[in-house]
């Protein structure tokens, strides 16, 4: 299994080429909101192990909620345009393909960034700009676009196989479509006309460190939890008190906002999310937030690596990044469906997880005891949420029309007919999957 | 405790359908003088939603796009207050369009009204028993109806029986409102259990809705003009609610192919060796008889079914829908993409039925699932919309229709209407996530059997099949499913309390005098 990997190159704009810039991107959309893989600048297509990747300009425009709600001076942030990327594989390799395959693009881009004169090495000035995430989320661990596209093609072809013969297939039991469909199979890989590759062995390397983290997260907790429960009673009075004086900064979103962020949405299936906001002041909530991705970061490395985050199956990959020393936090992900279903989804399924990390950015709807009420306040939250989102200029997916429970689904059709016995039981969910 | 709700301060339509007033017709009306407009305002014999007896005969409801608002000048600052959704309008943006699936053939440019700057200004709702409809509008439209407003458009109604042009039962299950104000939603809390009374204030403005919130609305200061005889806002003392005991109305004209529908239904049943109904009955969820539906009834009682009306209403309610989907999760009964299933998936907040503590936070923490599709489609409560609309052009019955048609086939189908406080995550989320969602519960290349507009989404040339599960076997697929239902028109309306029309009724002085 390769595991995934993500970058995050953040670098600041030369303002004086903001609008070539953004022109730039803009050049790589066929429309505002639908990429064209094959731009000249970074030709996403070309990349195998991209699974999705954007380029957004972080011009976060809520940077005055300080002032408003607790009276400290915005701080002076430089326009900066942020690239992110999932992908498969290592980190080190991706970089220097993306320096191989978009050089010349990314040093028209770049060009327009602080810091950068081309001829230099980018995959290098590239790695010196990155920000590492405080809690990653990938919908399902190890899972290649390779797989996914094999996988797709499976479905495809599978599901194609049981149209063309509906009554030689109407009457199969379970074991008898299975055992046909793995003929099929079989027939159609020795043709050359589909393909399971198996996967790749799991890095050594990798595979320490995912132990390490998985058991260093529950000692430490275990170590520190006299201190921790000795804290407690004052955590719960330090967060008490500020939650009910924290001011909520929540009003309805400018139209001419939302419609700059509607008009590049809905075109897939599946849609980005990028937002940004400032942490409310002070090291309690601070260090609140970082112990508690710190933790969201474990779960999501260990436990939600099959195609759940909790109760939420429609998200791909996700991720909360600090940026400028912890004072502001970078939301980023790539969920199905349109972005009310999503809040909706959220609200009802997650409303308490969304708590634990949001109420501590400045004017999110009042929660209490760190995971009641605050996006339960429906209508403020969503405009909270809407309010802090950031346009993102470029966005691009491997896998247009697949869903998360699209490649889950195609996933299990894999993983059972890959195997030659199952029982009845087995048979019978694996039959409905099509 | 709750005030009582005031009736004479709603329209009829929320509390009544009208059943008894068998004609109807609606208006689409631009202000053509605003003063003449305002004047007819103040004047019209709205109908309210307090009972009477006898049973009126006649009734006339009245909603206004944000267009009507401004032509009537409404202040800017108060028309602004309405939602996002309703100031857009239906037609108004190019993504809402893609969200509901109004592209393709559906797509505004095309429609009768309500795209392309033919946006009605007001829209008149004329009820009245068989007979008396002519008599009723003659009585309505006096002089300052003829000089304030100019008739854009007049969507006549036809009286199927309670059927729909497909053939089946129509309205068979409508979310029971809370009117006693009894219903008490914790916010924070998960309903486990799927019930169908729904709290006020997802049908009305100014009351707490499914979150126990109150939806935003125009609040006005009570020295504003015209301000004072607006009803108190429950929720911000000292402020006036022009939103209170008012709702958004949808409102789409949907044309129906019904001959299209039946040939491509009898051609399907005759590929499938089958007779009968069944392949029509699979698409809706219903039986085409009785209504009755494909899933299995249950017997635990519903919250919220067979409570209303006399017994035989009550026996009735319960056989058509004293049922969720949890007994049929691998939809063997009644196929996940159903009209009536992706129309109201019948979820609790929490799938799986979890009993005691930890079983339920095992639930929210993500654990415990047991069938794939089980928490896909959660929480309908806040999902639910108010239907209360009509159908137009003359029947036919399903062999009627698989006979040619004449050279002139009049025009047949569904004045769409449904009530809701929320456009956004009422009537649009089940429109875009639950019909027109290539994806919905699962499924993939294929939208809704009916309301579909078989468009290609990206990367997903087709979603024109639809797939009807077989319990120990392959599942069945529909192919090449035409597009049998077409928008023709639609707008968003807001239709305002009696004591919010009458604001409107005064707007003009109020610009002045501001």
């Amino acid at each position: 299994m390769m595991p995934q990997s993500n970058v995050l190159v953040n670098v600041p704009l030369r303002p004086e080429r903001e609008a070539e810039l953004r022109g730039l991107l803009a050049s790589m959309n066929f429309v505002p909101g639908r990429v064209n893989p094959a731009n000249a600048l970074v030709p996403f297509e070309q990349f195998s192990q991209i699974h999705v990747a954007r380029f957004v300009i972080l011009d976060d425009q809520t940077t005055g909620d300080l002032q408003v709600a607790y009276g400290i001076p915005a701080p002076k942030y430089p326009l900066s345009l942020a690239f992110l990327a999932d992908f498969d594989g290592p980190a080190d390799a991706f970089r220097a393909d993306l320096a191989r395959r978009a050089g010349k693009g990314l040093e028209h881009i770049f060009s327009c960034c602080e810091g950068f004169t081309p001829g230099m090495d980018i995959a290098q000035w590239m790695k010196e700009r990155e920000i590492a995430s405080a809690t990653d989320y990938v919908n399902w661990l190890g899972r290649s676009v390779g797989q996914i596209r094999e996988e797709d093609a499976l479905r495809e072809a599978l599901d194609t196989h049981l149209q063309q013969r509906p009554a030689a297939f109407a009457q199969k039991s379970p074991r008898e479509v299975h055992a046909a469909l793995r003929a099929f199979l079989q027939e159609e890989i020795r043709a050359g006309r589909l393909a399971l590759t198996p996967p790749p062995a799991t890095p050594l390397g990798w595979w320490l460190r995912n132990a390490a983290h998985l058991i260093a997260v529950p000692l430490v907790l275990l170590i520190f939890s006299p201190l921790l429960l000795l804290y407690l009673p004052f955590f719960a009075f330090q967060l008490r008190s500020r939650e009910k004086s924290d001011p909520e900064i929540a009003p309805r979103v400018d139209p001419c906002q939302e419609k700059r962020l509607a008009t590049i949405e809905d075109y897939d299936v599946t849609n980005q999310f990028t937002a940004m906001g400032s942490l409310k002041p002070g090291l309690f909530r601070r260090w609140t937030l970082v112990f508690l991705l710190w933790l969201l970061n474990w779960t999501t490395r260990h436990i939600y690596t099959r195609g759940q985050l909790a109760r939420v199956g429609t998200i791909h990959f996700a991720r909360w990044v600090f940026i400028n020393e912890r004072g502001r936090l970078l939301f980023a992900s790539n969920y199905d469906g349109s972005l009310e279903t999503y809040m909706d989804d959220f609200i009802n399924k997650v409303g308490w997880g969304l708590n634990l990390v949001f109420s501590n950015g400045v004017g999110y709807p009042s929660s209490r005891w760190l995971v009641l009420d605050g996006a339960k306040n429906e209508q403020k939250f969503k405009y909270f949420l809407r309010r802090h989102e950031l346009p993102t200029d470029v966005w691009y997916k491997a896998y247009p029309g697949l869903t998360a429970f699209d490649l889950k689904r195609n996933t299990l059709i894999r993983e059972g007919i890959e195997k030659a016995s199952l029982s009845e039981a087995e048979l019978r969910q694996w039959v409905a999957l099509f | 405790m709750f005030a009582a709700v005031d009736y004479t301060d709603v329209q009829g339509l929320v509390r009544f359908g009208f059943g008894n007033m068998a004609e109807a017709v609606y208006l689409l009306l631009n202000v053509r003088d605003p003063q003449a407009a305002r004047t007819w305002l103040a004047q019209a014999p709205v109908t309210t939603a307090l009972e009477r007896s006898p049973v009126p005969s006649t009734s006339l409801q009245i909603a206004f796009t944000w267009q009507g608002l401004e032509a009537l000048e409404v202040p800017d600052h108060v028309v602004t207050g309405f939602s996002a959704e309703f100031l857009s309008g239906m037609a108004g943006d190019a993504n809402r369009s893609r969200r509901l699936g109004d592209t393709g053939a559906n797509a505004p440019s095309t429609w009768a009204w309500g795209g392309n700057g033919r946006i009605p200004h007001l829209l008149a709702m004329v009820f009245a028993e068989p007979g008396q409809l002519d008599g009723w509008l003659r009585s309505i439209q006096g002089s300052w109806y003829q000089e304030g407003f100019n008739e854009i458009g007049r969507l006549t109604t036809s009286d199927l029986g309670g059927r729909e042009h497909f053939g089946f039962i129509d309205g068979i299950s409508q979310p029971q409102i809370d009117w006693t104000r009894t219903r008490t939603v914790s916010a924070n809390g998960n309903q486990l259990a799927y019930g169908n009374i729904t709290c006020l204030g997802e049908f009305l403005l100014g009351y707490p809705n499914e979150y126990s919130r109150y939806t935003d609305r125009p609040l006005l200061d009570p020295q504003e003009a015209n301000a004072s005889d607006l009803p108190d806002a429950e929720d911000q003392p000292g402020k006036k609610d022009l939103g209170k005991n008012g709702t958004y109305v949808v409102f789409r004209q949907l044309r129906q192919d019904v001959r299209g529908f039946w040939q491509f239904v009898d051609e399907a049943t005759r590929d499938a060796h089958e007779t009968g109904y069944g392949v029509a009955e699979a698409m809706v969820g219903r039986r085409l008889e009785d209504g009755a539906p494909l899933a299995p009834l249950v017997q635990t009682q519903i919250a919220g079914v067979g409570t209303t009306g006399n017994d035989a209403k009550r026996r009735q309610d319960a056989r058509l829908n004293q049922f969720n989907y949890a007994d049929d999760a691998d939809g063997m009964h009644c196929p996940f993409g159903a009209h009536v299933r992706r129309g109201n998936p019948r979820t609790p907040d929490l799938p799986g039925n979890p009993s005691g503590i930890f079983s339920q936070l095992a639930h929210m923490l993500g654990f415990g699932e047991t069938s794939l599709h089980e928490d896909l489609a959660a929480a309908v409560r806040f999902h639910r919309v108010l239907r209360r609309g009509r159908e137009y052009g003359p029947g036919l019955s399903p062999g009627e229709a698989l006979q040619p048609a004449p050279t002139s086939d009049p025009e047949r189908g569904l004045h769409f209407i449904a009530l809701n406080a929320n456009i956004e995550r009422q009537f649009e989320f089940v429109q875009n996530a639950w019909m027109a969602r290539t994806k919905f519960d699962g499924l993939t290349e294929e939208s809704d059997p009916l309301l579909g507009n078989r468009e290609p989404v990206q990367g997903c040339p087709f979603t024109n099949t639809f797939s009807i599960p077989q319990a120990g076997h392959v599942r069945k697929r529909l192919m090449e499913m035409p597009q049998f239902v077409t928008v023709r028109g639609g707008a968003y309306f807001f239709l305002p309390g009696i004591r919010a029309l009458r604001y409107f009724s005064k707007a003009g002085g109020t610009a002045a005098r501001r």
